[in-house]
């Protein structure tokens, strides 16, 4: 087909018989069910969206697509053969291809070698020929819509522009099936826009597009139906004309709240925190809000919501551009942790093993590494107080641990979780800052971690809280705030919270809008 | 938006032809010196002078080659002096042994040690995962080890190496020394590979992005122990020519070559840390650097600013990347800037 036939035609009918199908996948990792029933079906010429909260087994899904991860259980047809994926060539191979939020391509090869890599078109003598590679990338290019110079180097490009590289390169391997994982949350709407161009480009082609994506408006925009996911099961599959957004929120999030979150009803006392007008250009617009003693301020959001630079911020780990982070009623200077850390502040970042823990060090070393001030003595750190120190909060914190000379690394995710804990609590923070708490760690830990903060909380410390799961921001905080693109789009006390109404505020949704 | 893109773009992409364009850079700095020291010293454009530069060179050019290949997949081969010394030895005594030996095959067994060398450099680095600085260093060691108990404090007689084999060394053709000759060919064989085959565009792939490069299905493992087999045989058979050249060879043979290869790699353009680069540039670099250190004597400035200044041109050239990779990205988030604007 050349690229004026895909211009001028125009999205087919949506045929019967299904281009990919899984059906009843199931996987899991350890004791943790990741995916419980993945069922979607695919057809040539639609725009498929696949959504579901942060953990509902979207990613699961995709690896699976992508080869990456191998089912337990389930199958999965490929133009209606029994198709095992070992690994992602075979994906491809399969006519299957992922392009991810933040691709990777190759920043010293030319954008023509990426599309091609380790699959160069040769000439005479096996030599690679560089003019039909790059009238190759122009061809899916034009196919595409879009202006990209196959002689650049990689390096540098927007966002955007990697992606369109990607699903150039998934059209040079005639992928029949492209999974775009949320392509959009990096992207500026004039981007989004291309990316929609191009994505009814692929359709025009008979392409299946599977769109992941929290933006339900976007989906509304480009997708032909709809399968909805929670809790790593399969919901249901509609046509878009038969679903409102409403109708959809309601699917994604509709569940009880388990008995994990014990909670004491506490008397929020004097004021801790108080954020005003903060703001980081292109990241956090015009934040304000306050910290009192004895609450947990639950801080929810999409992923990519600016939670987290939000935390970092009032920290001083980032810089901000304007506003005010008053601590006890003194202004903190911008950009300063220890500062921070001087006024009563801790944070428990995102990602213990990146930022929060010194992964080959001992148990008692990380533990002791906020507080080493307080251990020393004529300038020397006394090893006996920072045993001490490091067994009394083991004990506190029922650390399962083999001796405290291990290094961090030996520990299981909860138990290094609760090591960073230990860390911060040390210091006897006014403030706790929590980014995803309870990422990644078992249930059993995860209710310690939990009695833990409310067991702070009634002794006064205030707490804010970063979480994508919402049952856990439900179940813990006082108070909710919702971030949506950098913005504070909704304040709600607990009583008033439900799954539902922080995913409308999240995602944009007004409240007047649900049926 | 693309009327507003169109012209930013063709600025990177001539900023682009700039960076290919390092080569061009390097031989008109050469020419500058050269041409400044022949106004001092006009002896120093004498073709005794130029064979010099030229032969002086060729070594440390040659072993450029292989070691390109090797930076260029994001590792390091830091063995090469010591495997030159080895090889060139051994070669020597072959030839005491064997007065009658062909002496192509000097060459050839040369090459074939410094393979087998280098084959175990690749095979530990890609197979245990340890990183090739570590590997190469230990080699780097042992190898002069090795060498120091199989020469035990002799050296070899230059009497003993056939006249053939020795004329590589030392003789012209047409003016140029033979030594040059093998060199340049190598350099061009191994420069149209580089560019023309898949083999070798894998090796800037996994070197520009390891992680994309295993996820692509790209041989990695296999594509790093090459370049080291490659770095190990172009060193080895730099040791046959080191002992045509000097003909007598004790144990300290190519001692800190290593480092001398790896300013010319980066002088001549080759990213430390991979994925881009040209054995044509690493040659060059080769080349502007022997030429420093020759212009220098010739000016009768003391040898001891060569080292200082071989070390600024390091510098220099490594500041020089640094100043052209934040020029281009710059350029970028502006020319990205426009397109958001319209």
């Amino acid at each position: 087909m050349t690229a004026n036939d895909a211009a001028t035609a125009s999205p087919g009918p949506i045929s019967d018989a299904p281009l990919l199908e899984l059906v009843h996948a199931t996987k899991s990792f350890g004791a943790v069910k990741a995916l419980e029933d993945g069922s979607v079906r695919l057809h040539a010429g639609e725009a498929h969206a696949l959504v579901g909260e942060n953990g509902a087994g979207k990613s699961t899904l995709v690896k699976i697509l992508a080869g990456v991860h191998h089912p337990d259980s389930g199958e999965l047809l490929i133009g209606g053969v029994r198709t095992t994926l070992n690994g992602p060539a075979a994906s491809r191979a399969a006519g299957v291809s992922i392009i991810y939020q933040e691709p990777t391509l190759f920043p010293d090869l030319s954008i023509a070698e990426n599309i091609f890599v380790g699959r160069q078109i040769l000439g005479r003598g096996r030599q690679i020929d560089r003019a039909a590679m790059r009238r190759r990338a122009d061809a899916a290019f034009a196919r595409l819509g879009v202006a990209l110079d196959p002689n650049r180097l990689a390096r540098g490009l927007s966002v955007a522009d990697q992606q369109i590289v990607e699903i150039a390169k998934a059209i040079s391997f005639n992928a029949r099936v492209i999974v775009m994982d949320e392509p959009t949350a990096a992207l500026s709407s004039v981007e989004v826009d291309r990316l929609f161009a191009v994505v009814r480009a692929l359709r025009a082609d008979n392409t299946a597009v599977l769109f992941i994506s929290h933006r339900l408006e976007e989906v509304f925009a480009i997708c032909q139906r709809v399968t909805i996911m929670r809790d790593g099961r399969f919901v249901r599959t509609a046509p878009i004309e038969d679903l409102t957004i409403d109708g959809i929120i309601r699917s994604m999030v509709g569940r009880d709240l388990d008995t994990l979150f014990p909670k004491t009803e506490t008397a929020p006392g004097a004021e801790v925190l108080d954020v005003s007008r903060l703001t980081r250009e292109g990241v956090f617009t015009d934040v304000s809000f306050k910290v009192r003693r004895g609450e947990i301020v639950g801080l929810s959001g999409l992923v990519g919501a600016g939670r987290s630079e939000v935390a970092r911020a009032i920290f001083g780990i980032d810089r901000y551009d304007a506003g005010t982070v008053t601590m006890g009623g003194k202004v903190l200077p911008n950009g300063s942790p220890l500062a921070a850390m001087g006024a009563g502040v801790a944070f428990v970042p995102e990602d213990r093993r990146l930022q929060g823990l010194v992964m080959e060090m001992a148990i008692d070393h990380n533990i002791a590494l906020a507080s080493l001030g307080r251990l020393e003595r004529h300038g020397l750190i006394s090893r006996k107080r920072e045993r001490d120190l490091a067994a009394d909060w083991a004990v506190k914190l029922r650390l399962k641990f083999g001796r405290l000379k291990n290094p961090v690394s030996t520990l299981s995710g909860g138990n290094q979780q609760k090591v960073v804990l230990s860390k911060w609590l040390a210091r006897n923070p006014t403030l706790l800052i929590v980014d995803e708490p309870t990422r990644g760690i078992d249930v059993g830990t995860k209710a310690e971690v939990h009695r833990l903060l409310d067991q702070l909380v009634s002794q006064g410390v205030a707490v804010l809280m970063i979480s994508s799961e919402l049952p856990e921001i439900l179940g813990m905080a006082d108070r909710i705030l919702v971030l949506r693109e950098g913005r504070l789009v909704a304040e709600m006390p607990r009583e008033a919270a439900t799954e539902a109404s922080i995913m409308r505020a999240a995602t944009g949704q007004s409240v007047g809008s649900a049926a | 938006m693309t009327s507003t893109t169109a012209p930013a773009l063709n600025r990177i992409s001539r900023t682009g032809s700039l960076l290919r364009a390092r080569e061009l850079g390097i031989a008109i700095v050469i020419v500058i010196v050269f041409g400044l020291t022949t106004v001092h010293n006009h002896s120093f454009a004498s073709e005794h002078s130029v064979q010099q530069l030229l032969a002086g060179a060729a070594l440390v050019a040659l072993l450029g080659v292989g070691e390109t290949m090797v930076i260029v997949t994001r590792n390091v081969d830091l063995s090469v002096g010591s495997v030159l010394g080895l090889s060139a030895y051994l070669v020597g005594d072959l030839f005491v042994h064997n007065p009658h030996m062909p002496a192509i095959l000097g060459f050839v067994v040369g090459t074939a040690i410094g393979a087998g060398i280098g084959a175990i450099n690749g095979l530990i680095t890609t197979v245990t995962r340890v990183p090739s600085l570590v590997v190469t260093l230990a080699a780097l060691y042992i190898v002069r080890g090795v060498d120091a108990i199989i020469v035990n404090g002799k050296q070899t007689d230059p009497a003993s190496i056939p006249r053939s084999f020795q004329a590589v060394g030392y003789e012209t053709i047409l003016g140029i020394p033979w030594l040059a000759i093998v060199v340049a060919v190598v350099i061009g064989i191994a420069g149209y590979a580089m560019r023309s085959f898949r083999s070798s565009r894998d090796l800037y792939a996994i070197g520009s992005n390891p992680d994309a490069a295993a996820l692509a299905g790209l041989p990695v493992g296999r594509r790093v122990f090459t370049a080291f087999v490659v770095s190990g045989a172009l060193a080895g058979l730099g040791g046959a020519l080191f002992l045509a050249q000097f003909a007598t060879i004790n144990a300290t043979g190519g001692t800190g070559y290593e480092l001398l290869v790896i300013s010319a790699v980066v002088v001549g353009g080759v990213a430390i840390f991979g994925g881009s680069g040209t054995v044509l540039g690493a040659a060059l670099g080769a080349l502007l650097l022997n030429t420093i250190n020759q212009a220098l004597v010739a000016s009768r400035i003391s040898s001891f600013w060569n080292q200082a200044i071989a070390g600024a041109l390091l510098l220099g050239a490594i500041a020089f990347d640094r100043w052209l990779g934040l020029r281009v990205s710059r350029r970028l988030q502006s020319a990205k800037g426009e397109r958001h604007v319209v």
